[in-house]
């Protein structure tokens, strides 16, 4: 079998014959796949790849530039989407863009693809000035970037707050052949904008499902932009999602990850903050089982004095599913009076469960408030037994704790239906018909 | 109702229970005293079904059944209810939530559909409203961050919204100062029925006040010792338990 590295490098041709070579992301492109020739995909001897192994995901013969053709109804995805809010809805079927499923809007901003915004005229001056610039030069991302093509163009100007929250869904197919994807999304908020984004990724077959996404988001400043992911994929999916956030004056950013599907999941989040007086937020809740593996590595980066960052991660995991939290914050020598919190709670249901956790803080300045807090613990039996005590059932008991342990996570999500979708797949991953909230 | 004849239980390798013998009949208010140490809790916990007791010998039958294998949530399905002496914390989880849960489990078990949400609704209101509760009380985590107080009022409540036939009380009354106390024991005389049934478990008489007991049984070691009425309890908060253990030894 072909390796997977030669095979994408052979490939980069073809799929750059499709595409304009006279554009600023051709060099771009050509300077990615370079990159990604002489580094490569990241193994165990890296220190921030030293819990998560691709050598199984690797060992796939991927169909790298999909070409399939397959059409879905509303009817085949509207259990994925959050369909009882009022939406923009920015649909990918197999790598391509779908438009009778999706809601795009030009209207006093920009809602839409990434393969139109790279193309048209109208677009070059955003795309020099913002693309791929804050995205690492690691071998994973520079893949992505070498076929960036494909993905979600989110532009909201000055003084916008848009009142729909986005949803970003990237389905698969993959009827004959296991697949790779590499989704590109790019997001600038302008001064003073609100916007809400929610991203999903769903396979719809049995096949395998390699992902491999990139996303840089831009804040600028008084921006408030809060971002929701749902990794619930099946269990042959497996997911490397790169986020990059560059936050600028008084902005605001906030990231939800909700684990619950997939093989693997990767979640590289890095966030800079490059301005005074900025706040993040990062929470997830992460319960997994089986053979599953789910990997948050984090970066936050504090530049500049007087901001805040909040990181609260939890995590459940049974059978012989496995757990990374690797999370760094560095507040440089300039970032005085910062508040960084980080907290990550671990609950292994099993023997053969593990979480690897490493907490990161490098402090430079001196005046600063930073606290990190990690547990590892088993669920309280006299809990368990108080709940049986009372009627409910081991096995609903053991959700309601379960439960509880999370859903502080959930307080600080500011779509009620996004609460009300999160609860549901935990009842359902928990394998309970009880309803949490009231 | 509940009858326990000659149990012996241990846990690890030591023996708590020593050879109980005990008949709780409908209607009754039975009081079981004793010193540190005798096995009180013990005796709550091993009835309403704690795993980490091992029961040795002898059997406990409810309504003529044996409970002796049933799991806790099955035991409480059957009309079992136990106070604890130390409520447990639950943070993340709402006393709505929860109580909701624990009363359709049951009903579910009993083969009864869930109960609509008004009427649910209405009980918990009800309840609240006798035992003196604040209804944002309802909305907070279980027993997180509650007083002493509030920890064994929440316990009431839960008694009044499951509506158990044997409520086995342990200690309920430790913590609570004299206002608490009458709220709680008003709480449980309200919930008496001809058909149900209560056990408290104390150490001190001073509940007992409030809720007059039809017998009072005193454990010792294991073992109940002494058995009798109401002035039994009088007696031995006059005394101390010291005279029981002398008359024991002779």
């Amino acid at each position: 079998m072909i390796d997977l590295k030669e095979k994408l490098l052979s490939s980069f041709i073809a799929f750059e014959n499709q595409t304009n070579i006279d554009s600023y992301v051709h060099e771009v492109r050509s300077e990615a796949i370079k990159q990604f020739e002489s580094i490569g995909f990241p193994d165990k001897k890296l220190e921030n790849w030293k819990y998560t192994s691709l050598k199984n995901l690797l060992n796939t013969d991927y169909t790298v530039l999909p070409e399939i053709n397959n059409v879905l109804e509303f009817k085949n995805i509207k259990k994925y989407l959050i369909d009882d809010i009022d939406s923009y809805k920015v649909i990918f079927v197999d790598g391509k863009y779908c438009s009778h499923l999706s809601e795009t809007t030009h209207e006093g901003m920009d809602i839409c693809i990434l393969s139109a915004a790279l193309t048209q005229s109208k677009y070059e001056l955003i795309i020099e000035n913002y693309f791929n610039k804050i995205a690492l030069k690691d071998g994973i991302t520079s893949l992505n970037t070498a076929f960036s093509n494909e993905g979600v163009f989110i532009h909201i100007p000055k003084n916008k707050f848009v009142e729909k929250p986005i949803q970003i869904i990237h389905f698969s197919t993959g009827n004959e052949s296991s697949l790779m994807f590499q989704p590109r999304n790019m997001i600038v908020v302008d001064e003073n904008s609100q916007v809400q984004i929610i991203e999903r990724h769903q396979s719809l077959s049995k096949n395998k499902v390699f992902t491999n996404s990139v996303t840089e988001i831009y804040a600028d400043k008084k921006s408030i932009i809060d971002y929701y992911k749902i990794q619930n994929d099946n269990l042959q999916a497996s997911l490397i999602d790169n986020t990059y956030v560059n936050q600028q004056r008084n902005s605001s950013f906030s990231m939800h990850t909700f684990s619950f599907g997939n093989e693997l999941v990767r979640n590289n989040l890095n966030i800079s903050q490059n301005d005074e007086f900025i706040e993040t937020t990062i929470k997830g809740i992460t319960i997994i089982g089986d053979n599953q593996h789910v990997d948050h590595n984090t970066l936050i980066q504090h530049n500049k004095p007087n901001c805040n960052s909040h990181q609260d991660y939890k995590g459940i995991y049974d059978n012989k599913s496995t757990g990374v939290f690797n999370g760094q914050i560095v507040v440089n020598k300039q970032a005085q009076k910062t508040n960084a919190f980080q907290s990550n709670n671990n609950i292994l249901l099993s023997n053969k469960a593990t979480i690897n956790a490493k907490p990161q803080l490098e402090i430079y300045a001196d005046d600063v408030k930073c606290s990190h807090g990690c547990t590892v613990g088993q669920l309280d039996k006299n809990a368990l037994f108080y709940l049986k005590s009372r009627g409910i059932p081991e096995k609903e008991a053991t959700a309601l704790l379960m439960y509880g342990f999370a859903n502080n996570i959930l307080k600080s999500v500011k779509i009620p239906e996004i609460k009300t979708r999160i609860t549901n797949i935990i009842a359902n991953k928990l394998g309970v018909k009880i309803g949490f909230n009231l | 109702m509940l009858k326990i004849n000659n149990l012996h239980a241990q846990i690890e390798d030591k023996k708590i229970l020593n050879g109980i013998n005990l008949n709780i009949k409908a209607g009754e208010v039975h009081a079981i005293m004793g010193p540190n140490g005798s096995g009180k809790s013990t005796l709550a916990s091993v009835i309403a079904g704690k795993e980490d007791y091992e029961i040795t010998k002898g059997e406990m039958l409810f309504n003529d059944d044996s409970i002796d294998e049933l799991s806790a949530e099955e035991r409480a399905h059957k009309g079992i209810f136990m106070s604890f002496q130390y409520p447990i914390e639950i943070p993340g989880v709402t006393i709505t939530n929860f109580i909701k849960t624990a009363i359709n489990e049951t009903r579910k078990a009993r083969g009864e559909k869930d109960m609509p949400a008004g009427q649910m609704l209405k009980l918990l209101r009800e309840k609240c409203s006798m035992l003196g509760i604040d209804r944002k009380f309802l909305s907070r985590s279980i027993n997180d961050g509650f007083s002493g107080g509030e920890k064994k009022r929440n316990e009431i409540f839960q008694m009044a919204m499951l509506e158990p036939t044997l409520s086995i009380l342990d200690e309920t009354d430790s913590g609570l100062d004299i206002d608490a106390l009458k709220i709680v024991a008003s709480g449980v005389n309200k919930l008496k029925k001809k058909d149900n049934a209560v056990v408290i478990i104390t150490h001190y008489q001073r509940l007992l006040d409030y809720i007059i007991p039809d017998y009072v049984h005193i454990l010792f070691d294991g073992k109940i010792v002494k058995s009798g009425k109401k002035d039994l309890a009088v007696e031995l908060e006059k005394r101390g338990y010291d005279w029981i253990k002398e008359e024991i030894n002779n």
